[in-house]
C-alpha cells in the first residue's frame, strides 16, 4: 500500500507529529496514533456527525477529512473540553438535561454546540435545530439536546453578566 | 420543544429509587472517553472484511480467492471449508440452527457473508476483498411473505429448530415449506359470532422492512487465550453468546469468556448471536485476535425488522361492542430465522389488541424469504401489530359513527378480565393510559381543523405487549470492607440507563448513595447469567434479581452485626463492622439474587395459557397533524406519549426512553424503508435511508408515565424501553383520515402515498409508474 509521510499539527493545544498514509482519515489517525476515540465513525459518509472535530475552529467530518490535510492546522477534539476533570458548560448542560442515551453521537453534538454558542450566544429553538441538523442521534434524544443547548446558552450568558458586573 | 413528565411519582424512603439520577457514565459519555468495544485494539490483531453474496438465492459453484490472497499484506482468505476445521457443524441461531457462519455451498440473500479476507490493515483487507470472485448458479427467489407461505420456492431444504424451545420441536426435519412457525389461538367461536354481528369489518395492513441502524456499528473481536477464547463484543446477550459458542465448539462454557462494554445503541440488532461465531472461528483458525467490524451499510445485510402483512376482521354488535375478531399475520423473516419464530408467537398472541373480545381466532406465521434476516427491533413485533389493529379500530369507530375514544373505552381490556389467551389482566393500566392520553391531547376540546390547503387532524392509538417469559436473571452484590458497593450483573447498558437504574435499586436497599455504587460491565467470567437485554425485560427481571441480591447482602451484614454482639439497628458504619470482625480492613459480604417468574406455555392446539406473561407494557400516542393537500406532506405538530411503566425507578431516564422510543417509531412511520431490487437493498446508507433528524421531529413532544404500580416488580417498576413505540404509526394514520378523509394502510406514510390516496378519493387517481 501507499508510502507513509509525516505530518505536524497542533492537537488539543500541543504540537504533534504523525506517520500517515494518504488515504488515512482524521478519525483513524486520532484513534490509532493518539488513542483519542471521542471522534468516531458511524455512517462513514459525512451524514451523522459522530466524527466531528474542529480544524482551525471549523467543524469537519473526521470520517471523510483526510489526515494529510491536517498539516500545519490546529485540531480540537471533544477530549480538549473538560479541564482538570471539570466538564465544559456545554458538557455539563448535556449531563443535566439528560441529552444522550448511548452516547455515541454525543461528542459530535457537543462539538457543534460549542461552535454554535460561539457564533450565536443566544440562539432560538429554530436556530438550534437548523444548526444541529447535520448531526443525527439514533436514540432520539433531540428534545433533550435542544434543552441542553438552551441551558448552556443561559449559563454562558449568566457567566458573561457576572464578569461584566 | 417541551418534554414533561408529571412529577407525581414517589421517591422511596432512602431517596435513591424514584430520583432523577444522571446516568452514572455521564462524564465518560460527554468527554468522549466511553470505552465502546469499537475502541478495542489488541496486539497482533487482524481485521476481517466480509465478501458478500450478490445474488438472492443461488448455489455457489466456486470461490476464486487466489488473487485476493496474493495481495501483499493479506494474511488469508477464509471460506466455510476453513471454518469447518474449527467448527464442524457451523450453523447457529437462537430459535433455529439454520444460519451458516459463512455460506455453505448456497446463498439465501443478497449480502450474505460468503468469505472473509484477513489483514493487519483494514484497508488492505477491504481492497483485497474486491478481488474475490464467486460463481453462482442462480435459483428462483421469493421475497413476499404471503407468497412465500405457499410458494414452491423453498429457502431452506429442511427446518432445523434449535431444540431450546419445546414448542418448536415438532418442526424438526420438516421439508418443503417456508413456514418456520405457525401459532394459532382459538378463544370462543369467532365464526359463529361473525354470523351474529351487526357489522363486520375487514382490512389489510402492511409494514415495511426497516433496520435498527445502531450508531456504533456491530462489532465482535475474538481472541485466542491460554484457556480457550475471549470474545469482546457489542452484544445485548453475552450469556447467550457464551452458551451458543460452547455448543458450536463443543467446549464447556467456562473456556469461553464474553465481555461487553457499553453499547452505542442496540435496539435488538445486537441480540443473541451475530458476528461472534465468525470472530471466534477466525481467531481460533488464525491463532490471532480478529476484529470483525461492520460498516453502517453492512448492518442492513445483517439484521432487520420484519415486514408484515396483517389481515384483520371484526364483528361488532349494535351497541358498538366487538364480539369477534380474526387476525392473520404473516411475518417476513428473511433468509434466517434469528428470533423471528419467537416474535411470531410471543407478540402474535396479542394481535387482537388490548380489547375485551370473547371470540378470537388468530394465526401468526413466521415465513422464510430471500431477504436479509429479520429479528427483534424495539417492540419485538408489537408496533407492526398495533399499526394494523389500531388503524382497524379507528375504521370501525368511524364506520359505526362512534367517537374513536368512546369506542375504545367501550371495548378496553380492564384488570380482572381475561385476555384472549385466558390470562387474567393484572397491573395493566390500559384504561388509565387511554384516558390520560385523550385528556392530554384535549380530545373533548374544540380543535382547529385548518383551512385552504392546510388541513388539521387528530388521532389516537393504544397498544400493549407481554413480557417474554420464562427468563432468568442472576445478580451479585459485593460489599467491600470499606463499605463500598459493587454490582455484578450481565444486563447490558446500550443507552437505556440500566446501570444507573440497577445501582439505584442496590443503593435504595443498602441505604447508600447511588453515585457511589460501581456497576461491573458484563463479563461471563465475572458477572452471572442473564437471559439477555431485550424486550424491556431487564428492569423487571434483573431489577428483581438485583433487589434480592442487595437484600441478601443486607441480611448478611445484619447477621454479622448480630454475631459481633451489636444491638439491632445499632447503625454501626459498615467499615467498622468489618474492622471489628477481621481486625483490619479485610473481607467482604456477598449477596446473591436469582429471579425467574412463573409462566405457563400456551397450549399447542388452542394457544391458550392462564399465565402467559409476568407483566404487561402499555403505551398510547395522540397526535395533532397538518396535511398539505397540495403535496400530501404531513407535519406532526404535537405528539403526546403516555405509558404504563409501573413506578419509575428514575423518572428522567423513563422520560427519555419514552420520547426516544417515539422518535424511533416516528422514523419507521414517516420515512424509513429498505428498498429492495431483486433482493438487493438499494438504499443501505444513511444518505438514502432516512432516519429522523432534529428537524423532522414534532415541535411539541410530551411524555407521561401514568401513576401505576407493578406489584411484582422491583419497587413497583417494570419495563419501559419499547412502550412508546406502540401507538405512533396508527395515531398518525388515524389523524390523516381525520384531516383529509383518506386511509393509509401501508408504512411508511410518505407524502406520495398521502397525495395518491387523496387523488384517488377525489376520483382523479395518479398513474402508477
Ligand atoms: S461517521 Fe462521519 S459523519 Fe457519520
Ligand atoms: S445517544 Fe445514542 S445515538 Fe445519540
Amino acid at each position: 500500500m501507499a508510502d507513509l509521510s509525516t505530518i505536524s499539527f497542533t492537537l488539543n493545544g500541543r504540537p504533534v507529529t504523525a506517520r500517515i498514509a494518504p488515504h488515512h482519515t482524521v478519525v483513524e489517525v486520532l484513534q490509532n496514533e493518539f488513542g483519542l476515540f471521542g471522534a468516531r465513525e458511524s455512517c462513514g459518509q459525512g451524514l451523522c456527525g459522530c466524527c466531528t472535530v474542529r480544524v482551525d475552529g471549523d467543524p469537519v467530518s473526521g470520517c471523510l477529512f483526510l489526515a494529510a490535510f491536517l498539516e500545519g492546522t490546529r485540531v480540537d477534539t471533544v477530549e480538549s473540553l473538560a479541564r482538570g476533570g471539570v466538564p465544559s458548560v456545554v458538557q455539563q448542560a448535556f449531563i443535566e438535561a439528560g441529552a444522550f442515551q448511548c452516547g455515541f453521537c454525543t461528542p459530535g453534538f457537543i462539538m457543534m454546540t460549542e461552535r454554535l454558542l460561539e457564533e450565536h450566544p443566544d440562539p432560538d429553538e429554530d436556530l438550534i435545530r437548523h444548526y444541529l441538523s447535520g448531526n443525527l442521534c439514533r436514540c432520539g434524544t433531540y428534545p433533550e439536546i435542544v434543552a441542553a443547548v438552551q441551558l448552556a446558552a443561559r449559563r454562558k450568558s449568566e457567566a458573561r453578566l457576572d464578569k461584566a458586573s | 420543544m417541551s418534554v414533561t413528565l408529571l412529577k407525581t411519582h414517589p421517591l422511596m424512603p432512602n431517596g435513591q429509587v424514584g430520583r432523577d439520577v444522571p446516568r452514572l457514565e455521564s462524564m465518560a459519555k460527554v468527554t468522549g472517553r466511553e470505552d465502546y468495544t469499537h475502541n478495542l485494539r489488541l496486539p497482533g490483531m487482524l481485521h476481517a472484511k466480509i465478501v458478500r453474496s450478490t445474488v438472492a438465492h443461488g448455489r455457489i459453484l466456486s470461490i476464486h480467492t487466489e488473487e485476493a490472497a496474493a495481495v501483499p499484506g493479506v494474511h488469508s482468505v477464509v471460506t466455510c471449508a476453513d471454518i469447518r476445521t474449527i467448527i464442524p457443524e457451523p450453523y447457529f441461531g437462537p430459535a433455529f440452527h439454520d444460519q451458516p457462519i459463512l455460506a455453505d455451498g448456497k446463498v439465501r440473500y443478497v449480502g450474505e457473508a460468503v468469505c472473509v479476507v484477513l489483514s493487519h490493515d483494514p484497508h488492505i483487507a477491504d481492497a483485497a476483498a474486491q478481488l474475490v470472485l464467486v460463481d453462482y448458479e442462480e435459483l428462483p427467489a421469493v421475497y413476499d411473505e404471503v407468497e412465500a407461505a405457499t410458494s414452491n420456492v423453498y429457502v431452506h431444504e429442511t427446518l432445523k429448530p434449535a431444540g431450546t424451545f419445546p414448542d418448536l420441536k415438532h418442526l424438526e426435519g420438516k421439508r418443503d415449506t417456508n413456514v418456520a412457525l405457525d401459532y394459532r389461538l382459538i378463544r370462543g367461536d369467532a365464526e359463529a359470532a361473525f354470523a351474529q354481528a351487526a357489522h363486520v369489518f375487514e382490512h389489510d395492513f402492511t409494514t415495511q422492512q426497516v433496520m435498527h441502524t445502531p450508531f456504533e456499528p456491530m462489532i465482535s473481536v475474538g481472541e485466542p487465550t491460554s484457556t480457550g477464547l475471549t470474545i469482546y463484543t457489542a452484544s445485548q446477550s453475552p450469556s447467550f453468546v457464551r452458551i451458543e459458542m460452547a455448543r458450536l465448539l463443543k467446549w464447556p462454557e467456562n473456556r469461553i469468556r464474553v465481555k461487553t462494554s457499553h453499547l452505542g445503541g442496540g435496539f435488538g440488532a445486537k441480540l443473541y448471536i451475530k458476528l461472534e461465531a465468525l470472530a471466534a472461528a477466525l481467531a481460533l483458525y488464525t491463532g490471532r485476535p480478529v476484529r470483525v467490524a461492520l460498516t453502517m451499510e453492512e448492518q442492513f445485510y445483517t439484521i432487520t425488522k420484519h415486514a408484515t402483512t396483517f389481515r384483520i376482521k371484526s364483528g361488532v354488535d349494535t351497541d358498538g361492542k366487538v364480539i369477534a375478531r380474526r387476525c392473520d399475520v404473516w411475518w417476513n423473516g428473511g433468509a434466517y430465522a434469528d428470533i423471528g419464530p419467537r416474535v411470531t408467537q410471543k407478540s402474535g398472541f396479542t394481535a387482537a389488541g388490548p380489547y375485551d373480545i370473547d371470540n378470537v381466532y388468530l394465526e401468526s406465521v413466521a415465513v422464510y424469504t430471500n431477504r436479509p434476516p429479520a429479528g427483534a427491533l424495539r417492540g419485538f413485533g408489537i408496533p407492526q401489530l398495533v399499526w394494523a389493529y389500531e388503524s382497524h379500530t379507528d375504521l370501525i369507530a368511524r364506520g359505526i359513527g362512534m367517537d374513536p375514544v368512546e369506542f375504545r373505552r367501550k371495548n378496553i381490556l380492564r384488570d380482572g378480565r381475561p385476555h384472549a389467551t385466558g390470562t387474567v389482566m393484572k397491573d395493566a393500566a390500559i384504561p388509565e393510559v387511554l384516558e390520560r392520553t385523550a385528556e392530554r391531547i384535549g380530545w373533548d376540546k374544540a380543535f382547529d381543523r385548518g383551512t385552504g390547503t392546510i388541513r388539521r387532524g387528530r388521532g389516537i392509538a393504544i397498544g400493549f405487549k407481554a413480557s417474554i417469559s420464562p427468563t432468568t436473571s442472576v445478580a451479585i452484590v459485593n460489599v467491600s470492607a470499606d463499605g463500598s458497593v459493587t454490582l455484578y450483573s450481565s444486563t447490558v447498558d446500550m443507552g437505556q440507563g440500566s446501570d444507573t437504574a440497577m445501582a439505584q435499586i442496590v443503593a435504595e436497599v443498602l441505604n447508600v448513595p447511588t453515585e457511589g455504587v460501581c456497576v461491573v460491565r458484563p463479563d461471563t467470567d465475572v458477572t452471572p447469567y442473564d437471559m439477555a437485554t431485550l424486550g424491556s425485560r431487564s428492569t423487571f427481571h434483573m431489577g428483581n434479581a438485583v433487589r434480592l441480591a442487595a437484600e441478601d447482602a443486607k441480611k448478611k451484614l445484619d447477621d454479622l452485626a448480630a454475631e459481633l454482639g451489636l444491638p439491632e439497628r445499632s447503625n454501626i458504619p459498615v467499615d467498622q463492622l468489618f474492622k471489628k470482625r477481621y481486625g483490619m480492613q479485610a473481607g467482604n459480604v456477598i449477596g446473591i439474587g436469582s429471579f425467574i417468574p412463573t409462566y405457563k406455555s400456551p397450549d399447542h392446539d388452542t394457544g391458550l395459557s392462564d399465565n402467559v406473561t409476568p407483566f404487561w407494557m402499555i403505551g398510547a400516542t395522540a397526535v395533532e397533524i397538518e396535511v398539505d393537500t397540495e403535496t400530501g406532506h404531513v407535519t406532526v405538530t404535537r405528539m403526546v406519549n403516555v405509558c404504563d411503566v409501573g413506578t419509575p425507578l428514575n423518572p428522567k431516564v423513563v422520560e427519555t426512553q419514552i420520547s426516544g422510543a417515539a422518535v424511533m417509531q416516528y422514523g419507521f412511520t414517516m420515512s424509513e424503508k429498505m428498498e429492495l431490487d431483486a433482493g438487493q437493498v438499494t438504499n443501505a446508507s444513511l444518505a438514502d435511508y432516512k432516519i429522523p433528524s432534529i428537524l423532522d421531529i414534532p415541535p411539541l413532544m410530551e411524555s407521561e408515565a401514568v401513576v401505576a404500580t407493578q406489584h411484582s416488580g422491583p419497587f413497583g417498576a417494570k419495563g419501559v424501553g419499547e412502550s412508546a413505540t406502540f401507538g405512533v404509526s396508527p395515531a398518525i394514520a388515524n389523524a390523516i383520515e381525520d384531516a383529509v378523509g383518506v386511509r393509509i394502510t401501508s408504512l411508511p406514510i410518505t407524502p406520495e402515498a398521502v397525495y395518491r390516496a387523496m387523488r384517488a378519493a377525489a376520483n382523479q387517481p395518479l398513474e402508477d409508474f
